[in-house]
């Protein structure tokens, strides 16, 4: 209810005033799927800032972090975007998958235990929010029961999606999969860390906004 | 080596009539607190998207608190409609509008069990035959 009053509002406010709020768009998707390197790419490249660390060991975003006032320029437009990056959703988690990463066993411990709050913080988010690009690693099988939960989620609360196929660099990278899994969905496919079709990307991220 | 295997493992079925008259919280705290007693459920139809990520933050609720418990996995089974006449599709359509997802099966348990049986999946054909 609240959140229906809120996007009246200011749907009213930029109808009298003739601006856009800022978006909130957050980035949701399996631990390591490579969120908040997108995220970086993204205010690295509209702020000079980057929004989080990243890591190959699983988990390192454990706390929601964000961005405001992203001024985004495509083809002679403008939006405002909030970045809000979200630590992955899994059903979930043992310390010990961390030793391997060769993380000690207090660190991964407390790794575990705040990674438990990051999943429980992300799925609160989500009802906070106005568009979200889920975020999937293209080299790992992408019917998972996690993708299909946040999906689900955002079908149910009516939250516009586009999906990234990231990591379209690795060798075993499969766009088609993704596809192919969810067909009903916009997808686009990138490398967030080599920065490869991020014009496609932003061509998406574009149409997106615009079914806010 | 370590040797592992795989204690009184017990499968749960549970009929949709039986939580359909549950609230979300109730539905998640019944099919929890099997899980965590190491049984793997196995719920007709399929759980409403908000009611898996209501599971899942419960799920990380607990792991923190309870001895030995790390999570759980979910899984949904759907019967494949893709290479199906018009017909079965539409009188399929037409049952789960009716009586809900009784075509899919929902299997939960907790991720520990799960992986003992990813690593030798002949210990549960053998407790099945059995």
């Amino acid at each position: 209810m609240l959140r229906i009053l809120k996007n009246i509002s200011r749907k009213l406010l930029s109808t009298f005033f003739g601006r856009k709020e800022e978006i909130r768009i957050g980035f949701y998707g399996p631990p390591n799927a490579g969120k908040t390197s997108l995220a970086n790419r993204i205010c690295k490249d509209w702020t000079g800032a980057e929004i989080g660390q990243v890591s190959k060991v699983p988990h390192e975003t454990r706390h929601v972090q964000f961005k405001e006032k992203v001024e985004i320029k495509h083809k002679g437009k403008t939006l405002t975007f909030k970045i809000v990056d979200t630590p992955g959703i899994a059903t979930k988690i043992d310390y010990e998958d961390f030793l391997r990463f060769g993380v000690k066993r207090g660190a991964a411990k407390k790794r575990a235990k705040e990674a438990t709050q990051g999943i429980i913080e992300s799925i609160q988010w989500l009802e906070d929010m106005e568009a979200v690009v889920v975020v999937l690693d293209a080299s790992e099988n992408p019917y998972s029961q996690v993708n299909i939960t946040i999906i689900g989620n955002l079908v149910a609360r009516k939250i516009p999606l586009l999906l990234v196929a990231n990591k379209i660099d690795l060798k075993k990278a499969d766009i088609k999969k993704v596809q192919a899994a969810f067909p009903e969905y916009p997808v686009v496919g990138i490398s967030a860390r080599e920065g490869l079709h991020m014009e496609e990307f932003y061509e998406a991220l574009f149409a997106l906004a615009k079914k806010v | 080596m370590k040797k592992h295997s795989i204690k009184g493992l017990s499968l749960q079925v549970i009929p949709f009539s039986e939580i359909e008259h549950l609230s979300i919280s109730e539905r998640v705290k019944k099919l929890l607190a099997l899980v965590v007693a190491q049984k793997i459920v196995i719920v007709q139809g399929r759980l409403r998207a908000e009611e898996e990520a209501r599971l899942i933050e419960d799920t990380m609720a607990m792991v923190d608190h309870i001895k030995n418990f790390k999570g759980m996995e979910l899984a949904v089974i759907e019967p494949d409609m893709r290479d199906k006449d018009f017909w079965t599709k539409m009188r399929y359509s037409i049952a789960k509008r009716l009586v809900g997802e009784s075509g899919a099966l929902t299997i939960i348990g907790p991720c520990s069990l799960v992986r003992e049986i990813k690593r030798d999946p002949k210990k549960i054909e053998l407790l099945l035959a059995n």
